[in-house]
């Protein structure tokens, strides 16, 4: 055998598609050719001569090289697919041996030694690998026209008269104009990039209907990703309804591209080509153009995981991380489900009920409960803590600059460990914040009215206008709670009075925390007391006495 | 028009701009008497992909200056003028931006700013401005974050060359303000350790963080106020309000270091900062009574992905 025979050329051709990196192009070009496999390169038109020179000069001769009628391609119209029928008519004219056609762009990149794809396709050498669904089920249609694209006029280019475009559209909607569909063409979509048979690829470049059809879908919108979808379906009878090329698009339609850090996730791809790459990407192009593919273990395909990955991306753009408010992240008023990141409670009235309420509640949820987080002097933390998880201070000056920042801040950086806090009318109630937790569908909120008084009565602290003060807190106790009573919460919400909550202290009590709680493990004897209220009915009566309007705890009667 | 009458007091030193290419990321910063900070600021800034720095010189004595001349990618400028008057630097980074900025993806940061972005161990810069372009975008959010060493700031002196943030490695997590400036659709970020620890009783007066550092410039732009505003206001309109979130870094500040000390001294005799100095008093002040800035709840920086975890800084959906 002679040592310098012309080896046999693959059963794989390549048609490339090219406008930018012509750098780039030109190594993956070469890397299709050390493989034997045919390759027919179409570099757009917009493409300046100095640059279309520089690229012929980085490639050189090679007898499977060709470069195929230069058209100016612009995205979502005809000449992508006339640029990619005539690569692929000289690719049939000219290389005989070629049995299959992969369909690949300039920032495509193999992701498989070319021996291994001409291996499997040569099992498989009458299939055809083109996305290829009806459009009647493609819901994945990113940029709204869907079946539209096929049954409306598209003269003009979106990217340069976007305007004129839309215009157009909403006439044709308007007035009905609507275009038929050449019989017996089914309009079917997909991915642009496909890998077709000689036999398939043939029966479409030489239908006898081509003109009619090619007339047709010069005024379709994007027929790049209909055209062969929709033509393969009237030659072909074995299409495998899938692309060979990995792409991923983003929520606007347009592909992610893939970098460096992307290897790992790239080696577990079922395809055997992604696009697009970064062009700058060079540990990608360093490793998948050369022999690493084939020196290394191979690893099991996980499409899965890709696909999760970029669905995850998505989902942190349109949806973002509940509860968390920062520069790139501030939701409108109203906008979301959830203001805040996790469940948390609130109780009003309780602390002055029962005895030593935060330290039975902690020990028997095992949370660190903190007491009146909103008090005038400071932050009452568990423990007495002067600064808190994600360094928030206990200064009541910056928590009052900002208090539903303060609330929503916390809540964020103790994820994972559900918040208790007491809160009631002599705290800095502010009604942003009282709007802002009603409105939480995070926050449980469990008051007992009235008890704002019991301090008093306990004569833990003095004023001089009882009275006045009392109406203080009266009346803010009023605007918190009418709040909560609106139609507008979405917070879970507890009230009732002193008098109510007397009657049956510790099934409420057990109730509100086991809604919380669901395991919290405590029995009727590890209830905390009610603390005595002897005299207090005497007290009532003594500030009725002075003057104090009947409304408050008017049902309270030992 | 402002920028341009600022701009006669500048008088360039050495300038390289022939020597930009397009497509080049520019670099702008006001400096003055950091000749310990650069080599570290430059060379950190370098490897990023930055092709080229335009520096204004404000009258430093230590050395700056000739340092500066020294090196190739970098142009500048020195004035004598008062810091105060050019709004704090910022006419005069104006006129070079609208000079030289116009289509270049220009990052305007000090000495001691250093742009963290979502995989900027694995991307260089130009990955994110291509990426941004392609999404329509033209600014960049990265929130000011300060940071700060355990112990008193002057325990461990900073060596030229050295990563700042050896030393000032914690920062706070998760005690931000965050509100709308309705005006310029800005968002108003103050808070960390600033507020914390010197604004106690005084938390309007704490520091705006928000930044918006990065802009693929053009000559209707402007920065308003440091790089915290921009005009047209459509710029600052950097965020999400749907509850979707956009990319953003962050700007590790790496202020607290004990070269700070004699700065703020400096600073103070020279009253050239913003709203009389006040911040310096403070750190001046504070700096000297507790020395601390660390606390228990302080979180050791790793990289960028604790970053994003801690939600100080958004992937957004660039994956």
């Amino acid at each position: 055998m002679s040592t310098d025979a012309r080896p046999e050329t693959a059963p794989l051709g390549v048609v490339m598609l090219c406008h930018t990196a012509l750098h780039r192009a030109a190594q993956v070009a070469r890397f299709w050719l050390a493989a034997n496999c045919p390759v027919v390169i179409h570099v757009d038109r917009a493409v300046g001569a100095d640059q279309m020179e520089a690229f012929r000069k980085d490639l050189g001769t090679h007898p499977l090289l060709r470069f195929s009628t230069r058209f100016r391609c612009e995205w979502g119209t005809w000449p992508i697919v006339a640029a990619t029928q005539a690569a692929a008519e000289q690719m049939l004219a000219e290389f005989e041996q070629v049995e299959h056609v992969l369909l690949t762009s300039g920032a495509c990149i193999p992701l498989r030694p070319a021996a291994e794809m001409t291996d499997w396709l040569a099992q498989r050498h009458d299939v055809d690998f083109i996305e290829s669904v009806s459009i009647g089920h493609a819901p994945w249609i990113k940029g709204g026209l869907s079946e539209e694209r096929f049954t409306l006029h598209f003269p003009l280019s979106w990217k340069r008269q976007k305007y004129a475009f839309d215009m157009l559209v909403d006439l044709q909607r308007r007035f009905g104009i609507r275009r038929e569909v050449p019989r017996p063409l089914q309009p079917h979509m997909g991915s642009q990039w496909w890998c077709l048979s000689r036999k398939t690829l043939q029966g479409i470049l030489t239908h006898p209907k081509r003109a009619r059809y090619d007339r047709y879908f010069k005024r379709t919108w994007i027929p790049d990703e209909s055209y062969f979808q929709t033509m393969v379906r009237i030659v072909s009878d074995r299409i495998e309804s899938r692309s060979l090329t990995l792409v991923k698009f983003d929520r606007n339609g347009r592909p992610n591209l893939f970098y460096d850090d992307h290897l790992q996730l790239l080696r577990r791809s079922d395809c055997f080509v992604a696009r697009k790459i970064w062009p700058d990407a060079h540990r990608l192009y360093d490793f998948f153009l050369s022999d690493h593919t084939t020196r290394e273990a191979p690893i099991d395909p996980q499409p899965a995981k890709i696909d999760r990955y970029f669905e995850l991306a998505a989902k942190q753009r349109t949806e973002g991380r509940a509860g968390l408010y920062m520069q790139s992240r501030f939701p409108l008023e109203n906008s979301v489900n959830s203001k805040t990141a996790a469940p948390y409670s609130v109780f009003c009235g309780f602390q002055q009920l029962f005895e030593n309420f935060d330290f039975w509640l902690g020990s028997v949820t095992n949370c660190r409960v903190h007491g009146h987080l909103f008090a005038p002097e400071k932050a009452e933390f568990h423990g007495g803590a002067t600064v808190y998880h994600g360094a928030i201070s206990n200064s009541a000056a910056l928590r009052d600059y900002n208090p539903r920042m303060f609330l929503a801040n916390l809540i964020w950086a103790t994820r994972g460990e559900r918040q208790c806090f007491s809160y009631n009318s002599r705290d800095n109630m502010n009604s942003e914040l009282n709007w802002f937790m009603a409105t939480d569908r995070n926050a449980q909120i469990s008051v007992i009215s009235g008890c704002f008084i019991l301090p008093l009565f306990r004569g833990e602290y003095k004023v001089d206008d009882v009275l006045g003060h009392i109406g203080w807190l009266q009346r803010r106790e009023q605007e918190f709670i009418s709040i909560l009573q609106s139609k507008w919460t979405s917070a879970d919400i507890r009230v009732w009075t002193l008098a109510e909550f007397l009657q049956s202290p510790q099934e409420f009590l057990s109730q509100t925390i086991r809604a919380a709680f669901p395991d919290a493990r405590f029995s009727e004897a590890d209830m905390p007391q009610s603390r005595p209220l002897d005299g207090f009915e005497e007290y009532l009566a003594q500030l009725r006495n002075l003057g104090l309007p009947p409304v408050l705890l008017q049902d309270y009667k030992r | 028009m402002r920028a341009l009458r600022k701009s006669l007091e500048l008088k360039s030193r050495v300038n390289r701009t022939a020597a930009i290419r397009s497509g080049d990321i520019l670099a702008f910063t006001t400096l003055r008497n950091e000749l310990v900070r650069l080599p570290y600021f430059l060379d950190y800034y370098r490897a990023q992909g930055v092709g080229h720095f335009l520096m204004v010189d404000n009258a430093s004595d230590d050395g700056t200056t000739e340092y500066l001349e020294g090196q190739k990618d970098v142009s500048l400028w020195v004035t004598g003028a008062s810091y105060k008057a050019s709004c704090f630097g910022v006419d005069w980074l104006n006129h070079l931006q609208w000079r030289y900025g116009a289509g270049h993806w220009t990052l305007v940061v000090d000495v001691d700013e250093f742009l963290v972005y979502p995989f900027c161990d694995t991307r260089p810069l130009h990955a994110l401005t291509d990426w941004l372009e392609s999404q329509g975008r033209k600014s960049f959010s990265a929130m000011l974050l300060d940071m700060y060493p355990k112990g008193p700031v002057t325990a461990h002196p900073y060596a030229s060359g050295q990563n700042p943030f050896e030393i000032a490695r914690w920062f706070d997590a998760c005690n931000y303000s965050l509100k709308r400036n309705p005006k310029l659709q800005n968002l108003w970020v103050q808070g960390g350790v600033r507020a914390r620890a010197f604004h106690g009783d005084s938390p309007e007066q704490a520091p705006a963080l928000n930044k918006t550092p990065l802009v693929h410039w053009s000559r209707k732009y402007a920065y308003v106020s440091s790089t915290h505003m921009l005009l047209p206001r459509g710029l600052n309109k950097v965020y999400d309000d749907g509850g979707g979130e956009q990319a953003s870094g962050v700007l590790m500040h790496a202020k607290f270091l004990d070269t700070i000390v004699a700065k703020a001294r400096e600073e103070l005799h020279r009253g050239q900062h913003y709203a009389g100095s006040r911040e310096y008093i403070a750190y001046d002040k504070g700096l000297q009574d507790q020395g601390d800035l660390w606390c228990s709840f302080s979180t050791e920086y790793i990289n960028w992905r604790q970053l994003e975890i801690l939600g100080l800084m958004s992937k957004g959906d660039w994956a």
